[in-house]
């Protein structure tokens, strides 16, 4: 090749660098962003016809005008209690500023640190779902490994005791990455050595897990002086730290989380075994071709992926609880499948996700207390959102956007048959 | 005369692409007529068009003078168009007969399958046109010669006058070759008429009546094989003119790179695949392994690579034992592997090229310093590649998949020649790709050959392994049944070597 052919093709390559603003809009409207941002606007407009329809008021209206406004009314109230409920009531905030009276500034801000508290865990636990989709996983024992996190959590904060917290905080929330990493290196190994489903043994490993921790809470565990199976309150020394005085719950187990999206996003993109991991999860044939090691990247991804699971549950106890009950986790590990998908995998887009979840369960108990709409529409909001973003052709053909030019395969549930 | 088919100004658009460009193509009664072209000409999208896989945008297609409406290949397939793919689409578990009757059932009165009818039908059909096939045996039992057979049949069964048929000879040995053409010469004596699809120059000259040439989705030409030559048909299709004859040097082998002893290797079902086989590759030559696919050859790279292991047999590379190794250690003593599969096994396609110009080499330096990539050093490199290997992209971080075949390929290429080699293995390096990409591919594998780099070549194409090998060896059922010096190698020579008749003055 000729020296100013070379310099042509860069040239073109600087040029087409130029022309990514140009282009941004355009490139865009393909993106599988601009696809979930629709998917959760559709979501929202299914729902609120979900509502109205619900509604007894709009089959008893006289007209069909007013059968309308009762309608758009309920909606407009759903939508209102769940903002009111989840951000927080901009009147009340103003009211609150204006009287300068702290009580009320925390009850006025409090509904939003509360949709930052329910974040929390949904975020460690997308990361950790999102981390085994991108090795090729599908870790559905998170739920498990939640448990069992927040076992060696409680464990660790119950029983070290006269720690300083800048000691005892790390060592507890330590305890529930390990447990977490066991519980995740287990159907890791399998998978690696024996080949055997990561899916199966990690919901086998689940039930393990609750019955396990059912049975540690009835016994050892199991704080004397209560009826009812819950574990003795930890050591202050090993609580998060609440950045304000009640009721704002808000801890520093959100800040953590975000660390933690941080160093998942470095470590899958900007170090060499996250290129591992990567490349595993893409393609595990090319990876054996460049010389890397499935079973070991198979392992570790599990360990790390239920090391993050593990971690939501001991932020939880450490965090909020203060203490374990049976059941502590309303499925966090579970919902953390469908976020992961919202946030495409992506740190950054579960970090999206996992705001948005905090913020819908949330202000879905004001919607409730004051709309009168059960808390289960959020549920089948998440529902709607989900299958618009397991099938793009759908919102694609809605809003007409351009194809994308190379469909990637963004939604990857590798291992289902294939692999 | 009427021709039985013609296509008038037959336009089809994708985002972004011009697919067909107002084709137009008559069909005479009886004649073979050669579609030729590129890879990516649109000659696929013009027969998916006329089988009534897709809609056009404009354009007309007549049969028998009458305009035809084509909406799905039920129509097609009323209007006696039959089409036998490159992938053929028969149930390997089902029986011959099983398939020919799949989507045209004969039902006996109480609506249960008619089996013995359509397996009478079939011998019917399979003498009357000496297509040998038993209706009894399971598909996935026979040849893919045998398949294709089939493939025909299922089309004679469902009384079509035209046939397309897109790269038949792809999957074939020589000889499978002639008697197809044998078959097609038949069929249109009896009065049907064939669309030829290829890219194969050689085949089109020799058995064709006439040709039409497509390039990026416009008729470029048409030719009479009289008055055609490969060079010019070449060129029309290319758009500029190409060496078709690979020029090269004789090869000055030195010392052995690649040694191979008694090696035996089980499949991935523990049936045997390789049945102790013993070469040497030196440094500064090209060894060409042909043979009809699945004859071992995948095993065998896979073994020389590390990606799987012998059960017996000793590998070395420059002295060092590789036997075990895997594939890291295999790279790192200076081996280039280009796979035969480039999607499933040298490419992670939904990453950008950058990556995949790295894939092998990210842990090293420049691309890492200690566990954090380097990313700037890493866009430096692809970028230089790029430009050095010519692979046609708007930028380096563009996703792969998006690339045709032949820019696929100068990914691997360039990734795996930008590193010292000593060793280089070349597993179907041309599979499915362009006269272009060919020639540009085949001319690098010759300047490595002539930069001492010891070089094995693994092609089921007879007339690549011939071109550019100094030596051929030939494997049939796991076993390397000949080796013979290039030069003095001929076609009819190899070609009963790759179908297991040994002839006595072989040298092993």
């Amino acid at each position: 090749m000729s020296k100013e052919k070379l310099t042509n093709q860069t040239d073109d390559i600087q040029a087409a660098k130029k022309d990514v603003g140009k282009t941004f809009l355009e490139e865009f409207s393909k993106s599988s962003t601009m696809v979930t941002i629709l998917a959760i606007i559709s979501g929202l407009i299914l729902g609120g016809l979900l509502v109205a329809l619900t509604t007894e008021e709009v089959y008893t209206a006289p007209s069909l005008g007013q059968g309308l406004r009762v309608a758009l009314n309920a909606i407009w109230k759903t939508y209102e209690a769940l903002f009111t409920g989840g951000i927080g009531t901009p009147s009340k905030i103003v009211a609150a500023l204006q009287s300068g009276d702290a009580v009320d500034i925390r009850r006025a801000f409090n509904p939003f640190f509360e949709s930052l508290v329910a974040a929390t865990p949904y975020i460690f636990a997308g990361l950790a779902v999102a981390l085994g989709f991108q090795v090729g996983l599908f870790n559905i024992g998170a739920e498990g490994q939640i448990f069992i996190g927040a076992l060696c959590a409680v464990a660790a904060g119950i029983y070290l005791k006269g720690l300083p917290g800048i000691i005892h905080v790390p060592l507890a929330m330590g305890a529930g990455a390990l447990g977490g990493a066991i519980w995740g290196f287990i159907p890791g190994l399998l998978k690696a050595k024996t080949g055997a489903h990561e899916v199966i043994n990690s919901i086998m490993m689940n039930y393990i897990a609750f019955r396990l921790s059912e049975f540690i809470l009835t016994g050892v565990l199991k704080d004397p002086e209560r009826f009812v199976p819950v574990s003795a309150p930890i050591q202050e020394s090993a609580e998060l730290h609440r950045f304000f005085q009640a009721p704002i719950r808000f801890h520093s187990g959100f800040f953590i989380a975000l660390v933690m999206a941080l160093l998942v996003y470095i470590l899958l993109y900007k170090t060499t075994w996250g290129f591992e991991l990567r490349t595993v999860g893409a393609n595990s044939n090319a990876a054996r071709y460049a010389g890397m090691n499935i079973v070991f990247n198979t392992v570790i991804a599990m360990s790390l992926s239920g090391a993050l699971a593990g971690m939501a549950g001991a932020n939880e106890v450490l965090g909020i609880n203060h203490n374990l009950a049976v059941a502590f986790s309303s499925g966090y590990g579970f919902d953390a499948i469908a976020l992961a998908l919202i946030g495409k995998n992506h740190p950054l887009g579960v970090v999206l996700a996992g705001l948005l979840f905090g913020f819908l369960r949330n202000g879905a108990v004001q919607m409730q207390l004051t709309a009168g709409i059960p808390i289960d529409i959020i549920s089948i909001l998440q529902a709607f959102i989900l299958a618009f973003i397991a099938a793009p052709a759908i919102i694609r053909t809605i809003y007409r956007l351009k194809e994308p030019d190379f469909e990637e395969a963004a939604v990857k549930l590798s291992g289902w048959g294939g692999n | 005369m009427e021709p039985v088919l013609e296509l008038r100004g037959i336009t089809k658009r994708f985002p972004g692409v011009l697919a067909n460009d107002h084709i137009d193509l008559t069909l005479q009664k009886g004649e073979i007529h050669a579609l030729l072209g590129e890879n990516g000409a649109g000659k696929s999208t013009l027969m998916n068009i006329l089988y009534g896989l897709y809609d056009p945008d404009e354009g007309d297609i007549f049969v028998k003078g009458k305009k035809l409406d084509v909406n799905s290949p039920s129509d097609a397939i009323a209007a006696g168009i039959g089409m036998v793919h490159q992938h053929f689409m028969l149930v390997p578990v089902f029986t011959v007969t099983e398939n020919v009757m799949l989507g045209y059932e004969d039902l006996q009165p109480n609506r249960l399958l008619d089996r013995k009818k359509a397996a009478a039908r079939i011998r019917e059909i399979s003498e009357q046109y000496h297509l040998e096939v038993d209706p009894d045996m399971y598909v996935k039992d026979l040849s893919v010669g045998a398949q294709q057979r089939v493939e025909i049949i299922k089309l004679l069964y469902r009384e079509a006058d035209i046939f397309i048929l897109d790269e038949p000879t792809a999957v074939l040995t020589p000889q499978e070759v002639d008697e197809l053409f044998t078959i097609m010469r038949r069929l249109v004596d009896k009065g049907k008429s064939i669309i030829f699809i290829t890219h194969k120059l050689r085949e089109v000259l020799e058995f064709s009546d006439r040709i039409t040439v497509i390039r990026t989705g416009k008729v470029v030409g048409s030719a009479i094989p009289k008055e055609a030559d490969q060079n010019s048909l070449a060129a029309m299709m290319v758009g500029r003119e190409v060496s078709l004859n690979v020029n090269k040097k004789p090869a000055e082998p030195k010392e052995t790179v690649l040694n191979v002893e008694d090696l035996v290797v089980l499949d991935e079902l523990d049936q045997l695949a390789i049945d102790h086989i013993s070469f040497e590759v030196k440094a500064g030559e090209i060894l060409g392994i042909a043979g009809v696919q699945g004859n071992g050859q995948t095993e065998l790279v896979r073994v020389l690579t590390g990606l799987a292991h012998p059960v017996d047999g000793k590998i070395s590379l420059l002295g060092e034992d590789i036997t075990d190794a895997n594939p890291r250690k295999v790279t790192e003593l200076g081996t280039a592997h280009i796979p035969e599969d480039r999607q499933k096994d040298g490419l992670v396609l939904n990453f950008p090229i950058i990556d995949n110009i790295a894939l092998n080499t990210y842990y090293l330096e420049p691309n890492a310093k200690g566990i954090m990539m380097q990313q700037d050093s890493m866009l430096a490199t692809a970028e230089d590649l790029i430009g050095k290997f010519d692979v046609r992209t708007p930028n380096a971080v563009t996703s792969v998949g998006s690339f045709s075949g032949g820019n696929q390929q100068k990914v691997i290429v360039a990734r795996e020649f930008s590193r010292t080699i000593k060793m280089l293995i070349a597993s179907q390096p041309t599979r499915g790709l362009d006269v272009g990409s060919i020639e540009y591919i085949h001319n690098r594998l010759i300047e490595k050959r002539d930069d001492g780099v010891a070089v094995l070549l693994v092609s089921t194409e007879l007339d690549e392994v011939m071109q550019l090998s100094d030596r051929i060896a030939v494997m049939f059922d796991g076993k390397i049944v000949g080796v013979l010096p290039a030069a003095e190698a001929t076609k009819e020579q190899i070609g009963l070597l790759m179908a297991g008749v040994v002839s006595p003055t072989s040298e092993v």
